[in-house]
């Protein structure tokens, strides 16, 4: 397919490093979109700060780039001022979970029909390599040179417990899968999440001595286990794995159908 | 007539006039003493098809204010001290992408969660130099419930017209206090309306400088598909390390409110002609500061008051014209002499400012700035 209908052509090339996740992603992002045909014109792509927020700037569509954090709220205003746009949120793990932690619950209990696309590399990729909440304990960081020493979020699982209706997780190896996943989360009506695993090979690949740039998107095919399979998996055997697939998938009244219908029953 | 003479207290005046000035979206977070806004447009905004949401901090509540206006929908969000210091960060994004907004600050004592039921006047400095970065602001300051419904209505024209935020700074006492107003009917109101591109999508500049200095500005999903980005950018929206582009921006931001300041800028003058002594003040203060001016005068002091309805900018000819006038000014206010300050700035040193302040929460009473004129006689 022509990818360059899509794109601010003049804008390129990108940012993004070389052996970067990023671009893989937006490439999946852009077929699904293609395959269901949307209208430019109705997509808004909303997003916060950080290598991964800086996606909108090379679509063309209507784009806006935010406050670190903040794409989610501003997104919220943005649907429930024009309920008829298919908006998108393109987060980094830190963007999203750490200072916009807050706003990713909470929109995920209302349900809003937001489709977040949420792309987790374990670091702060855009300031050099600092830790996120999403790196892994034990893992290295420029604020974390003992190893990082707290918990990671399981961003996914978060979505699925704060109460979204559609909430998935795929890499950026399993581009088919991936491009699915984006077309659900497109038809779904609430709020969508994909956690999109994309490697950093230059804040987080390098000082946890992953070799060449490579070797992140390929071991993505060894971590990976399908969600089928991980059920009757035990946590010994998940460790370091990627659970991928359709975590949750549930029919969940979206926030603004049900707002317009509860205020027009009691005016 | 008649059918829209209310009691009511300036908090419901501003949910009212927002309503009438086409305002569909009001996103917040609760905070006395401006929670009533929140409560009565919760109500409000379903009946005339707009909508509301309470967010979860006021940090999201700014943002989904900006996101809806850029949706191009007049939007409207209200709070007080600490949340106005929480919406700083994403009312700089406002000033920067130049999206109108309108945010109401019902001030209350501070620093930190300060006297949360008091009033106090000691967020105007905030209104200016709240958040990081050089940009001009406007922020108006009623003094009553009805001028509290007028300029919610202003306030929304002015950031429309300018493409800025713009902050209406209520106190306690005025978003408190039941008044009796006759609103007028929303057919008769004056409603500015965002300008907005006539040309072919494939020509729009969203941040291209014209003599007007305002670019028009497109709603989302409307066809003109743009980039809106809180980095400094050129006149096609997208981020730029080029410094003459970087400054050309910057300080079209800084003086794009210079020629039309005679528009925005508003005060009243109530018997300065003949006056020896001069009371400039805003807000709730310009109430006691009204008796004590009618107690001197009864006295036989030549007292004249100027009230600031613009705080930003800064009245700064008036103030220089008034203290050519008078022999000293009286400057009261609920903090600790924030305006004050400016106000000597105002006048150069052509006359002494007195200030008058309070911080304990206690509104003024009127003999406290009679004394101080007394003083100054
Ligand atoms: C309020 C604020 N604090 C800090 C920063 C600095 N900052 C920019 S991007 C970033 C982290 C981004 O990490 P992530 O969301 O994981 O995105 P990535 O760059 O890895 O894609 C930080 C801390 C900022 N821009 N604003
Ligand atoms: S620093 Fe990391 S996340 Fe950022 S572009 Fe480079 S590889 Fe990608």
């Amino acid at each position: 397919m022509d990818y360059f209908p899509y794109l601010r052509k003049e804008k390129l090339p990108h940012i993004w490093c070389s052996g970067c996740g990023d671009g893989i992603a937006l490439k999946c992002i852009i077929r699904a979109i293609h395959n269901k045909g949307l209208d430019k014109n109705k997509i808004a792509m909303v997003s916060g700060i950080g290598c991964s927020s800086r996606t909108p700037g090379y679509v063309d569509f209507n784009t806006l780039h935010t406050t670190h954090g903040r794409a989610i709220p501003f997104a919220t205003g943005l649907k429930m001022a024009r309920p008829e746009l298919t908006v998108f949120v393109v987060t980094g793990d830190g963007d999203a979970t750490a200072i916009g932690g807050n706003h990713l619950i909470h929109a995920a209990r209302r349900n809003i029909d937001l489709k977040v696309l949420l792309y987790n590399n374990h670091i702060y990729g855009m300031t050099g390599g600092q830790v996120s909440p999403c790196t892994p304990m034990g893992d290295y960081a420029t604020t974390a040179p003992y190893g990082c020493l707290e918990n990671s979020f399981d961003i996914a699982g978060l979505t699925v417990a704060a109460g979204a209706s559609f909430v998935a997780r795929s890499t950026v190896y399993h581009v088919k899968a991936l491009e699915k996943l984006i077309e659900k989360a497109i038809d779904k009506e609430g709020f969508s999440l994909i956690e999109i695993m994309s490697p950093c090979p230059t804040s987080y690949g390098k000082i946890n001595k992953k070799g060449a740039n490579k070797n992140l998107v390929l071991a993505q095919k060894t971590q990976s286990v399908p969600v089928n399979k991980a059920k009757d998996m035990s946590p010994e055997d998940l460790k370091g794995k990627i659970v991928t697939g359709i975590l949750a998938d549930r029919d969940i009244p979206e926030y603004i159908k049900n707002y317009d219908m509860l205020t027009s029953q009691k005016k | 007539m008649g059918s829209r003479t209310y009691m009511m207290q300036g908090n419901l005046a501003v949910a009212e006039a927002a309503i009438d000035a086409n305002c569909r979206f009001f996103a917040g977070y609760p905070i006395t003493p401006s929670s009533e806004v929140a409560e009565h447009l919760s109500k409000r905004l379903p009946q005339v098809g707009g909508r509301f949401i309470q967010m979860e901090d006021e940090i999201a509540a700014m943002g989904a204010v900006i996101g809806a206006s850029l949706g191009g929908v007049k939007s409207l969000t209200a709070t007080s001290g600490p949340g106005y210091s929480l919406k700083q960060e994403n009312i700089g994004y406002a000033y920067l992408t130049e999206v109108p907004v309108v945010i109401v600050n019902v001030m209350r004592g501070g620093p930190s969660t300060g006297l949360p039921t008091l009033p106090s006047q000691s967020d105007v400095m905030q209104a200016m130099w709240g958040t990081h970065g050089d940009h001009t602001a406007i922020a108006l300051s009623p003094a009553s419930v009805g001028e509290s419904y007028d300029m919610t209505i202003r306030a929304f024209n002015l950031s429309e017209k300018f493409r800025m935020p713009v902050t209406l700074l209520l106190d306690e006492i005025i978003g408190h206090v039941y008044e009796k107003v006759s609103l007028p009917d929303p057919k008769d109101l004056h409603i500015v309306n965002r300008k907005k591109p006539t040309c072919p999508p494939d020509k729009y500049l969203p941040y291209a400088e014209d003599e007007s200095l305002i670019p028009p500005m497109a709603s989302f999903g409307d066809g003109y598909r743009y980039h809106v980005t809180g980095l400094v950018h050129d006149e096609t929206g997208f981020p730029t390390n080029n410094p003459e582009t970087i400054d050309k921006m910057l300080r079209r931001l800084h003086r794009k409110l210079d020629p039309y300041m005679s528009e925005i800028i508003e005060v009243e003058e109530r018997e300065t002609e003949n006056a020896e002594i001069g009371i400039v003040t805003y807000g709730s203060s310009a109430r006691a500061s009204s008796s004590a001016m009618r107690a001197a005068r009864e006295a036989g002091i030549k007292v004249g008051m100027l009230r600031l309805k613009t705080i930003w900018p800064f009245p700064t000819e008036a103030i220089f014209k008034f203290g050519q006038r008078v022999k000293s000014i009286i400057v009261p206010e609920l903090n600790l002499g924030q305006i004050a300050h400016e106000v000597e700035q105002a006048i150069k040193g052509t006359v002494k400012v007195h200030k008058v302040n309070r911080i304990n929460g206690e509104p003024f009473h009127p003999d406290e700035i009679l004394n101080k004129i007394k003083e100054c006689k």
